[in-house]
């Protein structure tokens, strides 16, 4: 599938991208998986959130999808006493509505990396919140 | 490395000079961008140049330590005053006049050269170097006219790297504008900076050219040159010259960008250098932006879709990174399209970044819109314009200008607040704000003192009363209208008039008034008995419609009630306490309600059809409160008073859970089917989110009017609106799981009607 790519990875302080990009990739199985569960296209916003993929190896994958079909996945250590799912949820509100703003502008072709700075800096604001 | 005597003023002079370039503070090492820029300022020769930073050490170390720096200052000084440059002269070559740089430095050295012994103008020449030059205008006053005279290697003018040349033509030939300058007060000089920005697009070609021409104009500009001048050096000339262009080549703004603006912008100088406020507009630019702004979208009050931005601004052979970014800060409302204060920013941006100058993360203070609406002269002819535009270009002026000029002349202090309130439109700079705060209003708290909020809800009150009113004509309905005609109307009066005093809060502020004196203030925009007749019918009918309260049943509770928790309704925020009193105040509060879910609805949705979907949303609420009409009447028939509390009560849940996903009537019938003591609860709930974000929303557009500030005002009411946000989608999916919760007790009672069925035919 050519079309999977990352439009955007950030990864805290410890640095395995490598591994974060593995687990992300494979994790996308699984969001679709569920994508493909839920049949009629609702386009509610509680939908759009997938829930805890799965726990494995003391991380724990979160899912999100947009209704264009961009796959937030955030993938957090389980050592992070347990992120409230409400957290989980508005982390990935505020992430949807950052992504939101990148496609705003005119500027972005849809499908290039993601360079916007505003971007960058919520991220970045939303992992030290965590960590 | 020789050791290096320096005279006194020498090193005074060097040490500033060094600690001009230090930049970043080291104390040690000199950025050598800097550095360069000041050996250009020199005016010498590349190679030579190249040859003092060779001589100094500097190329063999890489950067420039301070000795370094010295040194090379010595060379330069030896170099203009036409010595050959050796090692050795930096230290034989006696009473060297200090080295010279471009325009401002030139008039110190100018004037260290004619007075080199004279320490008092050499402090007060160092004292203008470094600090913000206030003074400078009349510290150069007397060199300038030194300076002109002065030889200057005119380097090319073309020459990017050296881009000296016009300015350095047009001082000898009008002296006299130096002193001009120096009157000038260096305030002014804060907006220059960028003044020459504007027309940088225009062909730099011209600069050359119109050197002679901006002669004239040369002095009007000089100020800034002086400032910017410690800045930095080599960027007067060019700053001047194009400051020259500006008026000249003002009506040439059409000629734009060619790509000699690429050339332009490497001569560009930092004109936003400026320490006052580099991001200020002057109205010169302005003048241009609004230009531009006009050839791509005539309309001044209207926006620039964002393809179109892109076009236009990818002309400007900025990287797509960077003006992807200039888009992020310079869409203010994050809405695809740039009106005229965004596109201004934008193309500012754009300029400054031509100029070299660093994009800022945020949005500097002078570039936001609001700020730059209210430095707008036509402030107040613009501002009903921009209420029309900025409120919806296509439906708002029309609905809004009624309202508005009645409400000016019936509350005094609606002239400040209409300024304030268009001010406040004009910063949320979209309709969908505006929506939203329509719908904030609409349940609007009578205790707040805010008058602002209020003529915005009358209108769709008023539309939304007018809708009533239609229905109530258009469909006989036999126990709605002339039932509640007949049935007290008082009492109904009363409802309408403390529905009516929701919406005229500005007079209602005091609590519970006597119902009947109420109307007067309240309805001073539907200030004739007509109205209130209308009033009366439609809520009447509307209430008996929703609230099913047949001519049987005994009228709504008492009047003096109405006005009492009308005035707690709001007030109540943790909930409505007793719901035999919450009907009636549930009736006005419905509509109401209705409003202000449609709104939500919509605000999400589209952004320009507020007013026309607030229209038609009215009648659609009326048809589902009129389809749960029989079914209330049925319930009504069977059940007792309590039960038509709990309808009414769950009413208002019902129109929330009927309009927000618009499903259709059977759903408050299966409701009301459902256990009573079930549906109170939930009914409380609903009604207590309600209520809560009535007085939440209720509240959040008087403090961003009432405070004026705009700026915090904004990052107030982002706050509110984020806070209400999600409230709003919390109260959202706790309705979706109701319905969810609903629908399976639905198919579970469905599953045992059928069980019981085939007994039944047994």
């Amino acid at each position: 599938m050519a079309k999977n790519y990352p439009l955007y990875i950030r990864s805290t302080p410890t640095e395995n991208e490598l591994k974060f990009h593995y687990m992300v990739h494979t994790s996308l199985d699984v969001v679709d998986e569920k994508i493909s569960a839920m049949g009629k296209a609702l386009v509610d916003q509680r939908e759009l959130y997938l829930g805890l993929l799965y726990p494995t190896e003391d991380y724990k994958v979160y899912g999100y999808v947009t209704n264009s079909k961009v796959k937030f996945v955030m993938v957090v250590d389980s050592s992070n006493t347990a992120l409230r799912d409400n957290e989980i949820r508005s982390m990935f509100r505020k992430l949807h509505n950052s992504y939101t703003d990148v496609m705003c502008n005119p500027f972005y072709n849809p499908g290039d990396r993601i360079q916007s700075r505003a971007f960058d800096n919520m991220v970045t604001s939303m992992m030290i919140q965590v960590c | 490395m020789e050791g290096l005597t320096l005279s006194d003023a020498e090193q005074k002079y060097y040490s500033d000079l060094f600690s001009y370039c230090d930049i970043e503070s080291t104390k040690k090492v000199v950025v050598n961008g800097r550095v360069l820029e000041l050996f250009r300022a020199a005016q010498l020769p590349n190679d030579v140049v190249l040859q003092i930073m060779e001589l100094c050490g500097a190329t063999r170390l890489g950067y420039f330590g301070r000795s370094q720096f010295y040194i090379a200052l010595k060379l330069v000084a030896v170099a203009q005053s036409g010595f050959p440059l050796r090692v050795e002269s930096i230290n034989t070559v006696k009473d060297l006049p200090l080295p010279r740089f471009v325009a401002s430095k030139n008039e110190q050295e100018s004037r260290h050269a004619a007075s080199y012994s004279s320490d008092s103008e050499n402090q007060g020449s160092y004292s203008g170097v470094i600090p913000p030059p206030p003074g400078r205008g009349q510290v150069k006053k007397g060199s300038v006219t030194h300076d002109t005279v002065q030889p200057r290697t005119s380097a090319d003018a073309q020459e990017p790297a050296s881009p000296v040349v016009s300015p350095q033509q047009s001082p000898p030939t009008s002296p006299h504008t130096w002193r001009k300058h120096s009157r000038h007060p260096s305030g002014g000089n804060s907006e220059r900076p960028l003044a020459g920005s504007g027309p940088f697009w225009s062909p730099f070609g011209e600069a050359q050219s119109g050197s002679s021409a901006g002669d004239a104009v040369w002095s009007g500009h000089s100020p800034p040159p002086p400032q910017e001048n410690w800045v930095s050096f080599a960027d007067t000339p060019p700053t001047s010259t194009l400051l020259t262009m500006h008026p000249a080549s003002v009506q040439d703004q059409t000629t734009v960008r060619t790509v000699a603006s690429a050339t332009t912008a490497i001569e560009i100088r930092r004109q936003s250098s400026s320490y006052d406020d580099p991001w200020k507009i002057t109205d010169e630019q302005r003048q241009y932006y609004v230009n531009q702004f006009k050839t791509i979208q005539p309309d001044l009050n209207g926006f620039i879709p964002g393809s179109a931005a892109k076009e236009f601004f990818t002309k400007s052979k900025l990287p797509i990174l960077e003006l992807s970014h200039i888009w992020e800060l310079s869409d203010f409302d994050k809405d695809g399209a740039l009106t005229l204060d965004e596109f201004c920013a934008a193309f500012h941006l754009v300029v400054a970044r031509k100029n070299g100058y660093d994009l800022p993360e945020k949005l500097p203070e002078s570039l936001m819109p609001k700020l730059i609406d209210l430095e707008d002269s036509a402030d107040v002819g613009d501002q009903p314009g921009e209420v029309g535009y900025s409120g919806s270009p296509a439906e708002a002026p029309p609905s809004k200008s009624p309202s508005m000029p009645s409400l000016n002349q019936t509350w005094p202090e609606l002239n400040q607040s209409s300024e304030q309130w268009e001010t406040f439109s004009e910063r949320s700079s979209s309709s969908q704000t505006l929506t939203q705060f329509d719908s904030n209003i609409a349940p609007a708290d009578p205790d707040t003192a805010i008058v602002h909020p209020v003529p915005i809800r009358m209108t769709p009150s008023k539309i939304h009363m007018q809708e009533m009113e239609l229905k109530r004509t258009g469909s006989a309905d036999g126990y709605s209208s002339s039932d509640s005609f007949t049935s007290d109307p008082e009492q109904i009066g009363s409802n309408v008039t403390r529905q009516r005093s929701h919406s005229g809060t500005s007079p209602d502020n005091t609590a519970p008034p006597p119902p009947p004196p109420r109307p007067q203030p309240s309805h001073s925009r539907s200030s004739s008995l007509d109205m209130n007749r209308t009033f009366t019918v439609t809520t009447g009918q509307q209430q008996a419609g929703v609230v099913a309260h047949p001519p049987a049943v005994p009228p709504r509770p008492q009047p003096s009630q109405a006005p009492g928790p009308a005035v707690h309704r709001p007030v109540d925020a943790d909930g409505l306490m007793t719901h035999t009193s919450t009907s009636p105040q549930q009736i006005p509060e419905q509509p109401n309600f209705a409003d202000f879910s449609q709104f939500e609805v919509f605000a999400a949705s589209n952004v320009n059809e507020e007013q026309d979907d607030e229209a038609e949303k009215h009648p659609e609420v009326l048809t589902v409160e009129k389809a749960s009409d029989p079914a209330s009447s049925l319930r009504v028939a069977k059940t007792d008073s309590k039960t038509e509390e709990k309808t009414a009560a769950s009413a208002p849940a019902n129109v929330s859970k009927g309009t927000t996903p618009l499903a259709p009537p059977p759903k408050p019938v299966r409701r009301r089917l459902k256990s009573e003591d079930e549906l109170r609860p939930e009914v409380d709930e609903h009604t207590q989110k309600t209520g809560v974000l009535a007085a939440v929303l209720a509240s959040q557009p008087s403090i961003p009017r009432s405070i004026g500030k705009d700026k915090k005002a904004i990052q107030a009411s982002i706050r509110r609106n984020k806070e209400t946000n999600t409230v709003l989608a919390r109260l959202n999916s706790e309705l979706q799981q109701q319905l969810k919760d609903v629908l399976e007790e639905r198919i579970s009672l469905e599953v045992q009607l059928e069980q019981l069925r085939p007994f039944s035919h047994l």
